[in-house]
This record gives C-alpha cells, sequence and structure tokens, in this order.
C-alpha cells in the first residue's frame, strides 16, 4: 500500500470511526441514564 | 599492573562521546524542567536521571543483562507498565461531568483529528508508515497510550516520542491559550454556559466502565488492553466496594509503575541513539499534532455553539485532549480572563475525560484499521 493512500485511508476511517464509535457511546449513555433514573424514581413512588 | 589498574579506572572517560554529553545535558535540562518548573515531576525527573544513567559509557545499565534492560524488556516492550498505569489513571477519574452531557464525548474525538494530520505530514516527510503512527499518536496528549502504541511498533523512537508527548502534555498552559485566542473572537470567549448539575443515576456510573469496554472494544478490539485497564481502574472506583485495591491503584501501583517507566524511557535515550535530524523532526510534529488537536477540538466546539444557538463556548473544545485536568483548567482561565463572570470549568472538564477516553479510542481504531489492513 502506497504511503498517502495508506495515510487517507487511516486518516478518513480512524477519525470517522472515532467519532462514529464516541455518537454512539453517547446515545448508550443517554439512553440508559434515562431508563435507570425512570426505573429509581418508580422504586422511590412504590417505597 | 598499577597502571592497568589505573586506566580501568579512567575507562569511563576514555570511552566518552560527545554525544553522551549532550545527552546528559539534555537529562539535567528534564531535571530542571521537573524539579524548579514543575513540569510533570513525577515523570521529567526519573526520565531525565534515566538519560543520564544510560549516558555514562561502560555503565551496562542497557546492555544484554543490565539493570534498565530488564526493567524496558520487563515492563514497556511486554506494554505492562502502560496497561498498569492506565488502571491507576482510571481509578483517579470521575467521569461524572462527561455524564451529566454525554454528547460532550464529540468534543473529546475532535481532539485527536491532529493524530491523523500529524501522520499523514510524518509520510510526507518521508517517515516508514508504523513511524508514520507512532509520531501521530504524540497527538494523543497521553503518555501512556503513546508508550503502548510505539513501543509495539516504532521502539527505536520510543524515547523520542515518549518525551514528546510528556513534554507537551505538560506544556499544554503554554501551547494552547496562544491557539485558542487566535480562533476565537472576544465575543465567543465571553459567553457564559450556564452549569445546572444534572441528575445522574447511580447505577449508570458503576455501568459506565463496562458500557465502554463492551462498545469500544468489540468494534475496535485492538485497544483491549489500553482501553479495558482505564475501565478496569473506574470500575474498581465506581463500584464502591474495592477500597483497597482503588488506593492500590491510585497510589502503590501507580507511583512504583511511573518510576519504573520513566527510568525505563529514559533509558533509550542513549546519545548515539537519540541524537538525530530525526528527533528534532519528531519533536517538532508532537507539537503541530497538539496544535492541531486543540484547533479541531474548538472549530467542533463552534459547530456546536451554532447547532446550539450560541450556548456553547467554543473555549470548552480545547479541552477535548487527554491532558487531564490541565486542559480543563486552561479553558476556564483563557474564558474568565475575557469575562470575569464566565465559569467553564465543569463543562471543561466533560470534555476533557471525554478527551481521555477518545485519545485511547483514537489509538484503538488505528490498531484495529492497521489489523484489519494487514499491516500488523
Amino acid at each position: 500500500m502506497q504511503n498517502m493512500e495508506f495515510g487517507l485511508t487511516m486518516t478518513v476511517l480512524g477519525m470517522g470511526g472515532t467519532l462514529f464509535i464516541l455518537f454512539l457511546l453517547g446515545l448508550v449513555v443517554d439512553g440508559l441514564n434515562k431508563i435507570l433514573l425512570r426505573g429509581e424514581k418508580k422504586e422511590e413512588g412504590r417505597g | 599492573m598499577i597502571i592497568e589498574g589505573l586506566s580501568s579506572l579512567l575507562i569511563g572517560f576514555s570511552n566518552f562521546q560527545w554525544s553522551h554529553g549532550v545527552m546528559i545535558v539534555v537529562g539535567c535540562a528534564l531535571l530542571y524542567l521537573g524539579i524548579k518548573k514543575d513540569m510533570e515531576p513525577l515523570l521529567l525527573v526519573p526520565i531525565g536521571f534515566g538519560a543520564i544513567l544510560v549516558n555514562i559509557p561502560m555503565s551496562g545499565l542497557m546492555d544484554e543483562g543490565g539493570l534498565l534492560r530488564h526493567f524496558y524488556e520487563a515492563g514497556v516492550l511486554t506494554e505492562i507498565f502502560p496497561c498498569l498505569i492506565f488502571i491507576g489513571i482510571g481509578a483517579m477519574t470521575d467521569f461524572g461531568p462527561l455524564l451529566e452531557n454525554p454528547r460532550i464525548l464529540l468534543l473529546g474525538g475532535a481532539g485527536q483529528f491532529g493524530i491523523f494530520l500529524t501522520l499523514l505530514l510524518a509520510l510526507a516527510l518521508g517517515f516508514t508508515q508504523m513511524e508514520a503512527v507512532a509520531i501521530g499518536i504524540i497527538g494523543a496528549c497521553d503518555g501512556p497510550t503513546s508508550i503502548y502504541v510505539t513501543s509495539k511498533y516504532a521502539p527505536h523512537m520510543l524515547g523520542a516520542v515518549s518525551v514528546a508527548a510528556y513534554c507537551y502534555m505538560s506544556l499544554v498552559p503554554i501551547i494552547q491559550p496562544p491557539i485558542m485566542r487566535a480562533l476565537t473572537s472576544e465575543e465567543e470567549r465571553k459567553i457564559v454556559m450556564k452549569y445546572e448539575k444534572k441528575t445522574v443515576s447511580p447505577t449508570l456510573k458503576v455501568l459506565f466502565p463496562i458500557v465502554v469496554t463492551l462498545v469500544t472494544c468489540l468494534i475496535a478490539p485492538m485497544g483491549t488492553p489500553l482501553m479495558g485497564t482505564l475501565m478496569l481502574g473506574n470500575l474498581l472506583k465506581e463500584s464502591g466496594v474495592t477500597d483497597r485495591l482503588v488506593k492500590a491503584s491510585q497510589n502503590e501501583i501507580a507511583n512504583i509503575v511511573t518510576l519504573l517507566l520513566g527510568i525505563s524511557i529514559g533509558a533509550t535515550m542513549s546519545g548515539p541513539a537519540f541524537l538525530k535530524a530525526q528527533t528534532l523532526i519528531i519533536l517538532g510534529l508532537g507539537l503541530v499534532a497538539i496544535s492541531l488537536d486543540t484547533a479541531m477540538g474548538i472549530f467542533l466546539a463552534k459547530i456546536m455553539k451554532v447547532l446550539s444557538g450560541g450556548k456553547v463556548n467554543p473555549l470548552i473544545g480545547a479541552a477535548g485532549i487527554s491532558a487531564f485536568p490541565m486542559s480543563a483548567r486552561v479553558v476556564q482561565m483563557v474564558g474568565q480572563k475575557a469575562n470575569k463572570r464566565s465559569y467553564l470549568l465543569m463543562h471543561a472538564m466533560g470534555a476533557n475525560t471525554g478527551g481521555q477516553i477518545g485519545s485511547v479510542l483514537a489509538a484503538a481504531v488505528m490498531l484495529s484499521l492497521l489489523k484489519g489492513m494487514g499491516i500488523v
């Protein structure tokens, strides 16, 4: 693989991959927080 | 007999080369920065002293069977030291501000642009593909990650890359402010970001390290040793049931490994191997990498500012690097200089912890791409 082809592949997929995984992680964490908080409020209500 | 005995006492002097002298001066300069200027002293002091020790001719410290060679082979080449350090970092990090606003994780990604742009630059300057990867990783602004990647793929550059990574990390308060001021207007710097403490489920704090490990390592498995140990440390802390392990990770383990890692890195700085034009280019490229990280973080924060209707202060983008918590403090300082009522610290802390995850993740993605492309 030529150097520039290698560099561009790493840059596009590397940066794109990093941002995509972080975006995905943000969504999962946000979603989890909402679900967990709802569950905890319900339990408090019962208590 | 007496003359032979006397000449053996002068063996160090008779084998002394000018490059050893220069590197002893460099070692003393690192000691000065660590001791007098308080710049990353925990690392620069052992690195500086290691550099002095290894440049004493005939000391045999890095020869086969030498003391520092044992440390280097057992801890650095096997990647054990950087991973153990990550357990300590994980045990010391509070991801709370990040969990309050998970979208800020993206700033931790933008802060890694410098890695890839510097990789391109290094390739253009004639470095091999693996050397370019190791140079680019200085932009992670993350010592253990830089050491892990470099020791794996370009061990001959370990001294230069790790010195660059740690020196620039400690120079963040000097490197970042001029870039931040150049890329933002006075009006932007004055933006006040309201901070309302959002509720975070206590269960989420425990689940976070497990979720991060699963999501990131399943997509980029080559980074599992780094991300796994970072998150293990954080799980120990957040689980609340492993106090002894948390204390050991934060203190004994982190301290012992930092000492051995520092002295092992210093031991790679022997004059004949270190004093090359290539080393200066690596140091220069490292500076470019960290500057680009800062610039790209600010650009993404500017986009967030537009999307949020002007509620985001672009300065917080500069904290999307791994230099924790220095970078967040720099953002707070520059923000408060522009507007005394501005308090950006908690937002910047969120971006900064995002930068810690982002830097490890960028390295993990890079390593997985190398594996996927069949290069390693």
